[in-house]
Order: structure tokens, then sequence, then C-alpha cells
């Protein structure tokens, strides 16, 4: 089994936010949620990158480690999902969690916040593989399909990478190599503890 | 003289030096178009070891979302999880055994005395309206605050996921909605009770003598003894803390960052447990542990006896304001002149 991971390679990021676009529209996921965003650090300044980012499936997740109500599971991809189900909306696994992947469909606490959101790596969520109820809690799955990620596959400047993290590693490495430089593997460090030395 | 253009000068100069590297471009490596010296691994240790998040520009509303990374998540992980849990376990188990070993110990206090019969007003509507409707809600929002931090060790096995989701998700909206009663309830008890509460030499006194728990007989009290004092004044500011940080958690952002909620929760959590602590030890001797005191906040009318036992200054006050409401100053006895 792969242990699925994304990389964004910020020396390749342009902004055009188009992996923004391909998952609210693969997913058809409401307004105010952003499963991905685009944020760009030094904005204007030498230094200037932009990094696509969502939940970035972390081992020992912290989402899950703080749940109240153990509503996170891992696949054997090792993607982190969750169950709307027995989610409360109580807003923790935002607290914890580094990227600031949660999501909820409700501003405020008393409109309860809503049943979180987030990167599902797109392979939906408990129910029966790519039925109608699985696609309105979560989206699309594409992993069932066979398919990785749409926001990687969709990107102009393959910028962002999805698929077993040991092979994007790979290729990351060797454009790093061939053009002689790069910032490195975005949230790696804080996700899986580990880096993309070259 | 012909004068020679200063521009011109400079041009030729620009051109004789800047040829031979223009060259070399064409042919060689390109150079790196974007500066190379921006690592995300060293700025995520950064972060990790100073604090702080790695953020910037987004083109969505959400400006929460500008946090790219942010380690501290980390530490509000190993806050909720482990701090959180062993702080809460043993203040609250800690506090039930100290009661149970005290009940199993000294049994329930007596009125040495016995009841007299006659009683004395100690609690009047508004007092005991104000106890209960904090003492009901914190109830309700003890036991569903606790469930967020052990529900699903303790309760999560017995009833399964799906009840266990749905009671915890009836239990967040107790929690919301019973805040306002709580608070209310609070500020209603400081404004009628902070009178009597003001720490004096009696409280130390009292404290000394082992509030009469420990040990054996009565040391003198006011209308509230060093106990009760104590137990106002953890009341007071710690259900002031609470519903403080409480509303930061119930309007998520609307004041703070995420550094701000994880802030709020971490106050909330600990205050919380100790206060439940706290109540604990209250609820027994405001109870089962003493015979005769429930009848204060029950129906407001003590027992003599017992109130001369406990707060002997107070019931002193008491009778000389009454003898005077009987017999007003300069009233002299029928036939005295």
């Amino acid at each position: 089994m792969a242990r699925m991971k994304f990389l964004c390679d910020s020396d390749r990021c342009i902004e055009c936010n188009a992996c923004v676009t391909a998952c609210k529209n693969e997913h058809e996921v409401p307004w105010g949620i952003n499963r991905r965003r685009v944020v760009t650090i030094n904005d204007g300044k030498p230094g200037e990158r932009s990094i696509s980012m969502a939940c970035m499936h972390c081992t020992d997740a912290p989402c899950a480690a703080v749940c109240p109500t153990s509503c996170f599971y891992t696949t054997a991809d090792a993607i982190v999902l969750h169950d709307k189900d027995t989610c409360i909306g109580c807003g923790y696994c935002f607290y914890a969690c580094p990227f600031g992947a949660p999501q909820y469909p409700r501003v405020g606490n008393f409109g309860s916040r809503g049943k979180m959101d987030k990167c599902t790596y797109c392979a939906g969520g408990p129910q029966a593989d790519n039925s109608p109820v699985e696609y309105v809690q979560y989206g699309s799955n594409r992993i069932a399909e066979g398919k990785l990620p749409l926001c990687a596959e969709m990107c102009s400047t393959k910028a962002l990478l999805a698929g077993d993290g040991q092979m994007i590693a790979t290729i990351y490495r060797e454009r790093v190599r061939a053009r002689g430089y790069g910032a490195g593997a975005w949230g790696w460090r804080t996700a899986y503890r580990e880096t993309v030395t070259v | 003289m012909i004068r020679f253009p200063h521009w011109l000068a400079m041009l030729l100069l620009a051109l004789s030096l800047g040829a031979a590297p223009a060259v070399a471009q064409i042919s060689g490596t390109p150079t790196n178009p974007v500066s190379p010296t921006i690592s995300a691994e060293e700025l995520e240790l950064q972060k990790a070891l100073t604090g702080g998040r790695i953020a910037g520009r987004i083109t969505i509303p959400d400006a929460q979302q500008g946090s790219l990374i942010q380690p501290a998540g980390r530490d509000w992980r190993d806050f909720h999880n482990v701090t959180l849990a062993w702080v809460g376990g043993i203040s609250v188990l800690g506090m039930a055994g100290i009661v149970l070993l005290f009940y199993l110990s000294k049994g329930r206090i007596k009125i040495d005395a016995g009841r007299s019969g006659r009683t004395i007003r100690r609690f009047g509507l508004l007092e005991r309206t104000a106890h209960w409707m904090v003492a009901s809600s914190f109830i309700v929002l003890a036991i569903s605050g606790l469930n967020l931090t052990f529900g699903r060790f303790l309760l999560l096995p017995l009833v399964g996921p799906d009840s266990f989701a749905t009671i915890s998700l009836w239990g967040k909206y107790a929690h919301n909605f019973l805040s306002f009663p709580f608070t209310l309830g609070i500020a209603v008890m400081l404004l009628v009770w902070v009178k009597d509460n003001i720490p004096n030499g009696a409280d130390i006194a009292w404290f000394k003598a082992g509030g009469g728990l420990i040990g054996s007989g009565h040391p003198p009290a006011a209308r509230f003894n060093g106990g009760q004092k104590m137990v106002f004044w953890i009341t007071v500011l710690g259900g002031t803390a609470v519903a403080v940080s409480g509303y930061f958690l119930v309007f998520p952002f609307f004041a703070t960052d995420i550094a701000g909620q994880q802030l709020a929760h971490i106050v909330h959590g600990v205050v919380s447990v100790l206060m439940t602590a706290a109540m604990l030890g209250h609820i027994y001797i405001g109870s089962l542990g003493m015979e005769g005191a429930f009848d204060a906040m029950g129906s407001g009318d003590v027992d003599l006896n017992w109130a001369r036992e406990h707060h002997s200054l107070w019931v002193d006050e008491q009778m000389s304001s009454a003898r005077k409401t009987v017999a007003p100053d300069g009233a002299r006895a029928a036939g005295a002149d």
C-alpha cells in the first residue's frame, strides 16, 4: 500500500488557484469552505513564495488525537478521513491542526458551526464508495476509481504533487538536482516528521 | 573647447564593462530567476521552536486561512490530551476521594445541641434562585464539559459511536446555551453576597481552628465562614474566568486568532476542572456531609441551633437587630417609669 502525501513545489507554484477551483468544483464544496487554498508568503518582497495548502493527511494526525468523539480514521493508504455523522462541530480539530485544514459551514458557534469539512484526498468518507450519500457529504471519491486528487492532477505547472510519499519526493529531488535549488517540502517536517533532503 | 558630454562617457563605460558578462550569460547556465534563500524546513523548525506561524496573503475572505503552518497546534494537542486529562482526572477524582475519606472517618456532622425546633431566615428567594440557577446549569456544564475530554474513553465504549455523538452534540448545545443563566446567576450572586464575603481576621481564626471540620468545636463565624468565603470567591472569580474564556470559544475568531482560541481553551479547561473539584466538596458539605446545612438553600430557614454552632457572630447580629426592631433604642419596659 502506498503512503499518500501532498508536496507543493513552491518554486513552481504561480498562484493561479486552479487547484482551489478544481477542488471546489469536483466536490461541490459550499460557499465559505475552502478545502484547499493558496497562501503567498513574503508577498511583494524578495523570497515571495506561493504554497497550495490543504489537509496534509498527517502521520499521527493531531485532529484525530484531540477529537472528542473519535470521528477520524485512517485508510490503508494513510489518508486521514472523518465521519460527519459523529462529528459534533466542536472546533477542536481546527485548534490542533497545524495547517488550518478543518472548515465549518457556519461561522459562529450559535450557528453551531455544522459538521467539519476538510480535504478528503478525493477519497470520500465512510459511506459506500461513490454512492450519492457519500457525494453529498464528502464529494467525489476519485481514489476508489484509481485516480489521484484532482487538485494535483489539474496543476498547470505540476507544482502540486500527490501520490505515494516516496515517489513524489523522488520527483521533487530530481527537479531540485536539475535546476539547482528548491525551498523544500512545505509542511512535511510538521506533518510527517521528515524532510526531503537533496 | 568642445565639452565631452558626461552621459556619453557613462554610456561608453557601461558598454565596455557590460559586454563580456552579457555574452557569457547567453552561453552559460541560466541564472536563478528567484531567490533560493528560503527553506521550508528551516522556517518550520524556527516556528516550532520560537512559536508563531508561517503566514501570508490569501485571496479568500476567511482570514484564518492566511495561516499556512502553525506548529503550536501540537502544543495545544499535548495540553488537551495530556495536561488537561491529568489535571482534570487528579483534581476531580482526588476531591471525590477526599470527600469519601472524610465521610468514612468523620461521618455526617450533626447539630451538637440537636434541632431546637426554631428556625432563622438565612437566604431569601432571590439568593436561593440565583444559587440554584448557577448550581443547576453548572452541573450540566460540568458533565457536558468533562464529556469532551473523558467521554471518548469512558462513555463511548459503553454506548457506541452513534449514541455518543448524539449525546455529545446535545451536550454541546446545552453547554453553549446554559452559559447564559450561569453567567447571569454569577453576577447576581456577586452583587447580593459580596458585602458578606470580604475576608477578615475572623476567617484566619476560623482556618486556624480547622474550620470545625478537623478536630472538634465550632470557631465563631459571621454570615459566611472562611470556607464559604473561599467557595464564594472560587465561584465568582473562577466563574468569571470560565465565562469570559467560554464566550471566546463560543464566538470563534470573533475577537481573536488561532493562538487566542487555544489560550481561551486552556484557561477554560483548567479553571473548569478545578472549579468542578471544588464544587464536589461544596455539594458534599451542603447536603450529605452536615445535618441542617441543606435547609439554608432549601427552604431558606435554618435551625437556630445549627446557626448558633456554625455562624455564631451572624446569629448574635441578627438577634440584636431583631431586638432593636421589637424594642427600638430608648424604648423602656412597661412600668419602668
